[in-house]
């Protein structure tokens, strides 16, 4: 089938509703940057997971990186995406106001550099990510270990998307089927998506980002389901590979552990979260039992639009008072969050 | 040698700098007279712009902030179609800037003002603590010629939207620089000067013009759109885009359509004259690659017909153009 027909099969579908659920970010933004949904039936819902390592980041974690960022001879340095994500008293973005010291940094491998050209500061690494930066902070910590640079640490709030996956397969049925996130499935590999597609019979597929991989994914996940089929299937074949990138998977093992983790909205899921072994615990900035949640305002709905029961637009406070410039509720502080994304397509 | 302290104090150190770096290439009748204040002779309706220039680094592939500074003011100008005229330009060094560096920017600026045909009038430096950096504020002043009325609240059903060329290429390549990437991304940098006089010496009706700055072709639609009460939409296989910068933008979860720009314009034309005002952009050497990228509606906000036959609305910018983490 060529991109033409898949479109017009889509466009026509008038079965029963169907549910699909896409895990990454830029999944979401790829949805509305080619229009998909206005290519479709009405009958296809897209719901939107929890593709934001960000939007899930607990308060607890963002005070400490505050608390670390006006500590004397320190320098908090983060991804962008961080800066506004509310703490319980203010984001690193006011606090930055106030005099703290929090820089932006591209990767963190050029953080190893800075810390050895400024052996009197300590540098603190924001490490917030899913399995797709994981690699990248164990990159770091190699060669700060090769290089002997003791002034750097590591304040982690790193997850694996697989176990989130898992949680809503057990506690959200409504969900037809999946497309797997690309760049994650890079590293881990389709493989690993075997187990659940036969414990919940559902189809998982790997898709990569471009609208005609959407469509092709959509549609794949739609026949599957039609004909009862529960398969992973792997259409982004040129950069994923069944195992994975065995060298960045042997990297994470060597640096880090499972153990589990707060997500904001949905709670702690167990062994969702990476954690630095013990062997390489004097690089960690501190970062275990950083669990506690600020208590969400009654009316935010993020957790029941991380699990796609209902889309960003169904929520109460959304474009309200929940937009970009004053986010309320996680989903919508990232550029990656599913209400971010929704705003700025929608409103 | 390095910029102290004393090179802002106003005495001997100071009036050496002056002679020895801003008296070589900034000099015409009207600042020769070194009085406090520029005098200037203008009749007539005039368009009056500033804005400050804090890019870093300082020097890039394709330009530096003082050509910069020239470009950014007297392209403001040139948007509300008047004929750029004279541009004050005020230094602040910080401590440590290589006085061979402020030099080599000083006579960019220079260069620049002069192929702009706009003299700079008035100036002042400053000097601050700091690592060596370097900012430039320019303010300018433009004589609007009878009869010329563009704005963003002209635009009516039908009229055109052209852009002069490739869009991103100088946030991206700035960035780049910052990230330590090396690619063959140039900014873009320059005066608008040549698209503009051709518009209007082709008798091309011209509604509004915006240079595609910082918040990118997305926010600037926007804009006209609000401003005009009315809907713009834009078809995306007509967007241009280098593959380098696209490619760029990819990785880094970056969209064209918010990227700045230090040389594009965006053209809105009378629908009449769409064909005749692209044929005039690509008749000069900054328009060559310039488009048509859509039509004025009826309604509001702006959307854009996807590659795939999609719609999609393109928002204004929200926030810091920042790259992704995932």
């Amino acid at each position: 089938m060529n991109t033409e027909q898949i479109i017009a099969y889509l466009k026509n579908y008038n079965g029963p509703e169907i549910k699909l659920m896409e895990v990454c970010g830029t999944h979401t933004a790829s949805i509305f940057k080619n229009g998909i949904r206005s290519l479709i039936s009405p009958k296809i819902k897209l719901i939107s997971g929890p593709g934001c390592p960000v939007c899930v980041t607990p308060t607890a974690y963002i005070d400490r990186c505050i608390e670390y960022a006006k500590k004397d001879g320190h320098v908090l340095m983060t991804f962008g995406d961080m800066i506004k994500v509310p703490g319980s008293q203010g984001s690193l973005s006011t606090a930055k106001g106030d005099g703290a010291k929090v820089e932006m940094m591209f990767s963190p491998v050029e953080v190893v550099d800075r810390a050895e050209a400024d052996p009197h500061t300590t540098y603190v690494i924001a490490a917030v990510g899913f399995e797709t930066t994981i690699p990248t902070y164990a990159v770091a910590m190699e060669e700060a270990l090769n290089r002997n640079i003791q002034n750097i640490k590591f304040l982690t709030a790193l997850k694996t998307t697989l176990p989130a996956i898992q949680w809503i397969c057990e506690n959200e049925s409504g969900i037809d089927g999946f497309i797997c996130p690309g760049h994650v499935s890079v590293i881990t590999g389709s493989k690993v998506y075997e187990p659940l597609a036969k414990r919940f019979h559902k189809p998982f597929v790997v898709a990569g980002f471009e609208g005609e991989h959407l469509l092709a994914v959509i549609y794949d996940l739609l026949r599957q389901h039609e004909e009862g089929r529960a398969e992973v299937k792997n259409l982004y074949q040129n950069a994923v590979k069944t195992d994975g990138n065995e060298k960045a998977l042997h990297l994470m093992e060597r640096f880090f552990a499972p153990g589990n983790a707060m997500w904001r909205g949905l709670g702690i899921i167990p062994d969702s979260g990476m954690y630095i072994k013990d062997e390489f615990r004097a690089m960690d900035g501190g970062s275990f039992g950083l669990d506690q949640d600020a208590e969400l305002a009654p009316a935010c709905s993020c957790p029941d639009v991380i699990v796609g029961r209902i889309n960003p637009n169904e929520c109460p406070m959304f474009g309200t008072v929940c937009t970009p410039t004053e986010p309320y509720g996680p989903c919508m502080v990232s550029a990656e969050g599913a209400c971010g994304i929704w705003y700025r397509n929608t409103i | 040698m390095k910029i102290t302290m004393a090179h802002g104090s106003g005495g001997k150190s100071s009036a050496e700098l002056m002679k020895s770096v801003f008296g070589k290439y900034f000099s015409n009748d009207v600042l020769d007279q070194m009085e406090d204040a520029a005098v200037l002779d203008i009749a007539g309706r005039i368009a009056f712009s500033t804005d400050s220039f804090v890019v870093t680094p300082i020097t890039f592939k394709g330009g530096d902030i003082g050509k910069l500074a020239v470009c950014g003011t007297v392209n403001d100008l040139l948007m509300m179609g008047a004929e750029p005229l004279y541009l004050t330009s005020a230094y602040i060094l910080e401590e440590g800037l290589e006085i061979d560096r402020l030099d080599a920017i000083a006579a960019s600026m220079a260069d620049t003002a002069a192929s702009a045909g706009v003299k700079i009038v008035a100036g002042d430096t400053k000097v601050v603590e700091g690592n060596g950096g370097l900012m430039i504020n320019t303010t300018g002043i433009g004589l609007i010629p009878e009869g010329r009325n563009i704005s963003a609240a002209n635009l009516k059903k039908g009229d055109a939207i052209l852009v002069s060329g490739y869009l991103g290429d100088h946030h991206a390549c700035i960035l780049s620089a910052r990230m330590n990437l090396t690619n063959h991304i140039q900014s873009d940098c320059a005066v608008l000067k040549p698209i503009v006089d051709a518009l209007f010496s082709h008798d091309i009706r011209v509604k509004a013009m915006r240079d595609v700055t910082r918040g990118g072709l997305g926010t600037m639609l926007n804009e006209l759109a609000n401003t005009s009460q009315c809907s713009i939409e834009i078809e995306e296989e007509r967007l241009p885009v280098r593959d380098e910068v696209r490619g760029f933008c990819d990785v880094l979860g970056l969209d064209p359509l918010y990227m700045g720009n230090e040389g594009k314009m965006l053209a809105v034309v009378d629908g009449a004259d769409a064909e005749k005002a692209l044929e005039t952009m690509r008749g000069t050497d900054l328009g060559k690659d310039a488009v048509i990228l859509g039509y004025v509606q009826e309604g509001k906000g702006v959307t854009m017909r996807t590659r795939l036959g999609g719609k999609r609305v393109v928002d204004m910018l929200y926030g810091e153009g920042l790259p992704r983490i995932c």
